[in-house]
C-alpha cells in the first residue's frame, strides 16, 4: 500500500477532486499537468528500468507536464478566459458524483478477475476514478477548454491502466499515442481560438446552431 | 515491398503538399497520388495473398486489403471531382486542405494494412486529426461547430477504443501470460484469454470505434460534420472512413471468435445495428437538409453492415459486398449534393427545388444515387442488401428480416420525400438571379458518374475476383459456428 | 487518577489562551511586526473578568447560558480524550459519539443566545454557523470511524494512541494522514480560524462567528473567549495525537512532550492564517464538502 506507485495514484486521486472542485482554470491546466507529470513516474517503478521504460517516462514527462500545459497556456491567453462561470452541474454536486464515481471504481475494481501481482494496488481503482473523473468534466463544463482537460484526465485515466500494460506495447506505438494526443490538444487548440472568434465566446453553449 | 509503397506515397505527397507554394499546382498532387495509389493497391490485390508475417506490425489479409481496394477506389474518383472543386475555389487557401486530405488517405492505408491493435487505434485517431481541417474548410460558425463537435464525441469515442484494446492486452496477460498486441499472436491464443475482461473490452472497443463509424446512439457528430463539410469530404468521410472503423470493429470480432465468444458479439452487433436502422428511419423522415439526410442515410447502411456480420452466413458476404457498394454510392450521392448545394448557396430543402432543370447532370445523378442507396433493383446495393435478407432468412432470423425490410421501406419513403422535390420538384423562379455562376464541368460530373456506372455494372454483373475476395474477408469473421 | 484529572484540567486552563497568543504572535512576526506578548489573552481575559456587564432588556436566560455552555463543553470534552500520552481520565466504549454531540450542544447554545437577542445580524451570523456546522459534522464522523476501524475500539482514548507512530509503515498509513488533514481543516473550520473566518475581522457581513457574540460583554464574553480557547485546544489535540510518541512512562515528560506539540501546532495555524486569505463565503461549503469527501476516501481506502 505504501509503496511508490501507489502514494503516486493516491495523488492522482486527490487531484481529480482537486480539479473536479475548482473553478479557476489555471489551476486546473496546472493540476491536470502536475497529474500528468505525477504520472509519467509510474513506468519507472513498474518496470525493469530499460531504455524502453526511460524513454516512456521521459516521453510521457515532456508531453503531459510540458508540451500540453504550455499549448492550453498558450490557448487561454489568447481567448483571454479565465474562470469556468457556471458550469452544467454545480460544483458540488459534481464533487459528489466525483466521490461516488470513485467509490465505485474501488468496488468495482476488486471484483475484476486481477493478476496477483495487481490485486490491492491501486492502479484499476485510479485509472478508472480517473476516467470517470475525466466525462464528468466533459458532462459538467461548458467552457470548450474546460472540456479538452476532461479529455486530458480521460486520457491520463487510460495512461494508469496502460502503464500495467507496457510490455504489450512496442515503443513505435505508444509514441505514436502519445504524439496523436498532443496533435489533439493542438487540434483542438486552434479550433477553440476558432470557435472565440466566430462567437467571441468559448462557451460551447453557444454551439447549438445545428441541430433536428 | 509493395505494401510499404503503398503506405508512403501519400504522405509523401502530403508532405510535398505542405512544401508547394502554388495554389494552382497543388491540387493536382491529389488524382496524382490517387492514381498511383490506386494502382499499387491493384497490384497487391492482383497477386496471391503472402502469407503475413506474424511478427510484423503491418501486413495484409483476406479484410485489410479488400477495405484498403475499397478506400483506394473511391478516393481516386472523388479526386478528379476534388480538382474541380478547387478549380472552382481558385482563390482560396488550400494548403492545409490538401495536404490533410492526403495524409487522411495514408492514415486509412496504415488502418487497413496495421497488424497491431495498437497501431491500428494511432492510424484511426490520425484520421480523425486530419479530417478535422478538411471539415472546417468553409470557415463560417456551422462548420467551426461541426469540428468541434465531431472532433471531441470522436477522440472520447476513441480513447474508450484504446482503453477496449488495454482490457483485451489484460485480458491476454491474465490468460496467456506476457504478449504483445499483434493480432496474429492474439488470434492464436485468444481461447486462453481472462473471459471478463476480454468482454468488457469488447464493448469498450466496439463503443469506441461504433463512434468512429456511427453507430446508433453514437452518431451524433454525424450530421453536423457531413452536413458541413464539403461535399468531397462527406463522400470520403461516409465512404472512406466509416469503411476503416468498421475494420476495426471486425478485428475485434475477429478476436472475440477466436476466443470462442460469438454469442456476445452477435447480440451486441445486432442490437446496435437495429438501433442504427430504427434511429436512421426516425430522423430521416421530413428531414429539410439534403446533406444531413445523407448523413442519417449513413447510420442506416452502418447498422445494416453490423447487421451483417451478426447473422452470419451469407449476410457476412453480403456485409462484405455492401461495404463497397455503400462507399461508390456515398461517394456519388455526396459529391453531386455538393453541386446542387454550390449551385444554390443551400442546402435547405426548401431553397433547392428543381435541381433538374439548372443541373440536370447533378441532379440526375443524384436522384440515381438515391434510388441506388435505398436498395432499388438493379444496382448493386440491392444486391447486397437482398444477400443479408437471404442470409437472414436461411438463418431463421424471420421476425429481423420482416423488421429489417420494415425499416428500409420507411426510410426509402422518407428519403424520398426530400430527394424527389430537390430534383424534380417546381424550379423556384427567384433563385435563378441570385444563382451562384456554378456550372457544371466535366471534372465534378465524371467523378460520381463513374462511380455510378460501377454501382450499376456490379448490380448486373460481378466479377470473379471480387467475389473471391469478398468471401476470403466474409470467412475472418464468420460468427456462426 | 486524581493526579491525572488535575493534569488534565490543569493543561487545559493554563495552556489553551497561551495558544491564541502563539498564534497571534506568529502572525506577528511573519507580518514583520513585533506583536502582542504571548501572555496578551491572559490580561484580556482578567480584565473582562474585571468589568461589568450588560444585559439588552429582550434578552432571556438562555442569553445567558450560551456563554456558561460554551466553557462547560469544552471541560467536560477534554476528560475524554488523551492529552498525547496522558490517558483521558474518562472513558467508556462509545463515548466518541458524546464528544461529537457535546459540541453539538454548545453550538446550540450559542445560536440560541445569538437569536435571543433579536438582532439581525446574529441571527444572519446563527444562520451561517449552523449551515458550516452541518457540514463539517460528517468529516468528524467519518474520521473517527476511520480510527475507529484501525484501533478496532470505540473509545477515544484508545483511538488516539500513537496513531502515526505505529501506523505509518503499514497499510493504514494513506489513510491515517488523509485522517489528520481532514482534522486539521475542521479544526480550522470550527474554530472560525484563516481560511474560514477571520477571527480579527470586526466587519458583521463577513463574520460567521464572531457576529454571534457582538451583543456579549464582560465576563460572558470572557467565557466565551476561554471557551473558545479550549475549544481551539482540544480540537487541537485530536491532531496533535496523531504525532504524539509512545509513552516514555513518566506523566510529567509525556506532559511536556505534548505541550511542546501543541505549541508546534500553533505555530502551523500561524503560519496557514498568514498565509491564506479568508474564502469568499460561498466557496466555504465547497471545501467543507471537500473535506468530507476525503475523508471519506480515507474511509475508502481504509475498508477495501
Amino acid at each position: 500500500m505504501n509503496t511508490p506507485p501507489n502514494l503516486i495514484l493516491l495523488f492522482v486521486i486527490l487531484f481529480n477532486f482537486f480539479i473536479l472542485g475548482t473553478s479557476r482554470l489555471n489551476t486546473c491546466i496546472r493540476s491536470v499537468a502536475l497529474q500528468g507529470a505525477l504520472l509519467s513516474l509510474l513506468p519507472l517503478f513498474l518496470h525493469t528500468l530499460t531504455f524502453h521504460t526511460y524513454l516512456l517516462a521521459v516521453g510521457a514527462f515532456v508531453l503531459k507536464g510540458l508540451l500540453m500545459p504550455w499549448l492550453l497556456f498558450r490557448a487561454i491567453r489568447q481567448v483571454k478566459i479565465r474562470r469556468e462561470v457556471e458550469p452544467r452541474i454545480g460544483y458540488i454536486p459534481t464533487l459528489l458524483l466525483g466521490a461516488l464515481t470513485t467509490a465505485g471504481a474501488f468496488i468495482f475494481g476488486d471484483r475484476l478477475p486481477l493478476l496477483p501481482e495487481h490485486l490491492h494496488s491501486l492502479f484499476i481503482p485510479a485509472a478508472l476514478s480517473t476516467l470517470a473523473a475525466g466525462f464528468l468534466m466533459l458532462i459538467t463544463r461548458r467552457k470548450a477548454i474546460a472540456q479538452v482537460l476532461g479529455y486530458l484526465m480521460f486520457e491520463n485515466g487510460i495512461f494508469i491502466f496502460g502503464t500495467l500494460l507496457a510490455e504489450t506495447m512496442p515503443f513505435l506505438v505508444e509514441m505514436g499515442v502519445l504524439l496523436d494526443m498532443l496533435v489533439a490538444i493542438f487540434v483542438m487548440g486552434i479550433v477553440m481560438h476558432h470557435i472565440n472568434r466566430e462567437f467571441s465566446t468559448l462557451n460551447t453553449e453557444q454551439l447549438s446552431l445545428l441541430r433536428e | 515491398m509493395l505494401l510499404y509503397a503503398v503506405i508512403f506515397l501519400p504522405f509523401a505527397a502530403a508532405a510535398l503538399a505542405a512544401v508547394l507554394p502554388s495554389d494552382r499546382l497543388r491540387p493536382w498532387l491529389i488524382p496524382i497520388t490517387a492514381l498511383l495509389h490506386f494502382a499499387l493497391v491493384l497490384g497487391i490485390t492482383a497477386t496471391a495473398a503472402p502469407a503475413v508475417n506474424p511478427n510484423s506490425l503491418l501486413g495484409l489479409d483476406a479484410l485489410g486489403r479488400f477495405i484498403l481496394f475499397v478506400v483506394s477506389l473511391l478516393y481516386a474518383a472523388c479526386s478528379f471531382y476534388a480538382l474541380g472543386y478547387f478549380r472552382y475555389h481558385a482563390d482560396w487557401e488550400n494548403r492545409i486542405f490538401i495536404t490533410a486530405l492526403l495524409a487522411f488517405l495514408g492514415a486509412m492505408t496504415i488502418a487497413a494494412a496495421s497488424r497491431h491493435l495498437g497501431l491500428l487505434w494511432v492510424a484511426v485517431e490520425a484520421t480523425t486529426l486530419v479530417s478535422a481541417p478538411m471539415i472546417y474548410y468553409n470557415r463560417n460558425r456551422f462548420s467551426i461547430e461541426a469540428t468541434w463537435k465531431y472532433l471531441l464525441l470522436c477522440s472520447v469515442g476513441i480513447a474508450l477504443a484504446m482503453l477496449g484494446i488495454l482490457f483485451v492486452a489484460y485480458a491476454g496477460l491474465h490468460g496467456g501470460g506476457e504478449q504483445e498486441l499483434l493480432l496474429d499472436q492474439m488470434l492464436a491464443s485468444a481461447s486462453l484469454y481472462s473471459k471478463p475482461w476480454l468482454r468488457a473490452g469488447f464493448v469498450f472497443l466496439l463503443v469506441g470505434f461504433g463512434t468512429k463509424m456511427g453507430l446508433a446512439p453514437l452518431h451524433t457528430w454525424k450530421p453536423d460534420a457531413y452536413g458541413e463539410a464539403p461535399g468531397l469530404v462527406g463522400g470520403l468521410l461516409a465512404g472512406g472512413l466509416t469503411s476503416v472503423a468498421f475494420l476495426a470493429i471486425l478485428r475485434a470480432v475477429q478476436i472475440m471468435i477466436a476466443a470462442g465468444e460469438q454469442v456476445l458479439v452477435r447480440q451486441m452487433l445486432l442490437a446496435l445495428g437495429v438501433l442504427s436502422l430504427i434511429f436512421a428511419a426516425v430522423f430521416v423522415i421530413r428531414q429539410r437538409d439534403i446533406k444531413r439526410m445523407l448523413a442519417y442515410s449513413s447510420v442506416e447502411h452502418m447498422g445494416i453492415l453490423v447487421i451483417g456480420v451478426a447473422v452470419g452466413g451469407l449476410a457476412t458476404y453480403g456485409a462484405m459486398f455492401h461495404v463497397l457498394n455503400n462507399a461508390l454510392t456515398k461517394g456519388v450521392l455526396f459529391m453531386t449534393a455538393g453541386n446542387i448545394h454550390r449551385h444554390y448557396g443551400s442546402k435547405r430543402m426548401c431553397e433547392t427545388q428543381g435541381a433538374l432543370s439548372v443541373l440536370p447532370y447533378s441532379a440526375s445523378l443524384f436522384l440515381a444515387g438515391f434510388l441506388a442507396i435505398t436498395g432499388s433493383p438493379p444496382f448493386a446495393p440491392f444486391m447486397s442488401e437482398f444477400t443479408i435478407l437471404r442470409g437472414m432468412f436461411a438463418g431463421g432470423h424471420l421476425v429481423l428480416g420482416a423488421l429489417f425490410i420494415g425499416l428500409l421501406v420507411v426510410i426509402f419513403i422518407g428519403m424520398g420525400g426530400t430527394v424527389l422535390p430537390v430534383t424534380m420538384g417546381p424550379h423556384l423562379e427567384e433563385t435563378e438571379d441570385e444563382a451562384s455562376d456554378y456550372r457544371e464541368t466535366l471534372l465534378t460530373i465524371g467523378s460520381p458518374l463513374f462511380l455510378l456506372a460501377a454501382v450499376l455494372c456490379l448490380g448486373i454483373y460481378l466479377p470473379e475476383p471480387l467475389k473471391i475476395m469478398f468471401s476470403e474477408a466474409a470467412k475472418l469473421v464468420e460468427v456462426t459456428p | 487518577m486524581i493526579i491525572r484529572l488535575l493534569l488534565h484540567f490543569l493543561l487545559l486552563a493554563g495552556l489553551s489562551p497561551l495558544l491564541i497568543g502563539v498564534i497571534t504572535r506568529t502572525k506577528a512576526i511573519i507580518a514583520g511586526r513585533q506583536g502582542a506578548p504571548l501572555w496578551q489573552p491572559y490580561r484580556d481575559l482578567r480584565r473582562l473578568f474585571g468589568k461589568d456587564m450588560v444585559l439588552s432588556s429582550t434578552t432571556t436566560w438562555v442569553f445567558r447560558a450560551g456563554p456558561v455552555v460554551g466553557i462547560a463543553v469544552p471541560l467536560i470534552a477534554a476528560l475524554l480524550i488523551p492529552f498525547g500520552a496522558v490517558g483521558a481520565p474518562l472513558s467508556f466504549s462509545g463515548d466518541l459519539v458524546l464528544f461529537v454531540y457535546l459540541f453539538g450542544l454548545a453550538r446550540f447554545f450559542t445560536v440560541l443566545a445569538a437569536l435571543d437577542t433579536g438582532s439581525s445580524f446574529e441571527g444572519m451570523g446563527a444562520a451561517r454557523e449552523a449551515t458550516f456546522s452541518c457540514l463539517a459534522e460528517p468529516t468528524l464522523f467519518v474520521a473517527f470511524i476511520v480510527l475507529a476501524r484501525i484501533s478496532g475500539s470505540f473509545t477515544l482514548d484508545t483511538m488516539f494512541k500513537t496513531l502515526l507512530a505505529n501506523n505509518l509503515q503499514t497499510v493504514y498509513g494513506v489513510s491515517l494522514v488523509l485522517t489528520a488533514i481532514c482534522l486539521f481543516i475542521i479544526l480550522l473550520a470550527e474554530n472560525s480560524r484563516i481560511p474560514f473566518d477571520d477571527p480579527n475581522t470586526h466587519l458583521e457581513l463577513t463574520m460567521i462567528h464572531e457576529v454571534m457574540v457582538l451583543d456579549h460583554s464582560g465576563p460572558d464574553f470572557g467565557l466565551i473567549l476561554y471557551g473558545a480557547a479550549m475549544k481551539l485546544m482540544v480540537m487541537g489535540t485530536l491532531v496533535v495525537n496523531f504525532i504524539m510518541p509512545p509513552s516514555t512512562g513518566d506523566l510529567f515528560v509525556d506532559a511536556a512532550f505534548y505541550t511542546a506539540a501543541l505549541l508546534a501546532l500553533a505555530v502551523g495555524i500561524g503560519l496557514v492564517e498568514s498565509g491564506m486569505a479568508r474564502l469568499r463565503l460561498l466557496k466555504v461549503p465547497q471545501l467543507l464538502i471537500g473535506t468530507s469527501l476525503l475523508s471519506f476516501f480515507a474511509l475508502v481506502l481504509l475498508l477495501r
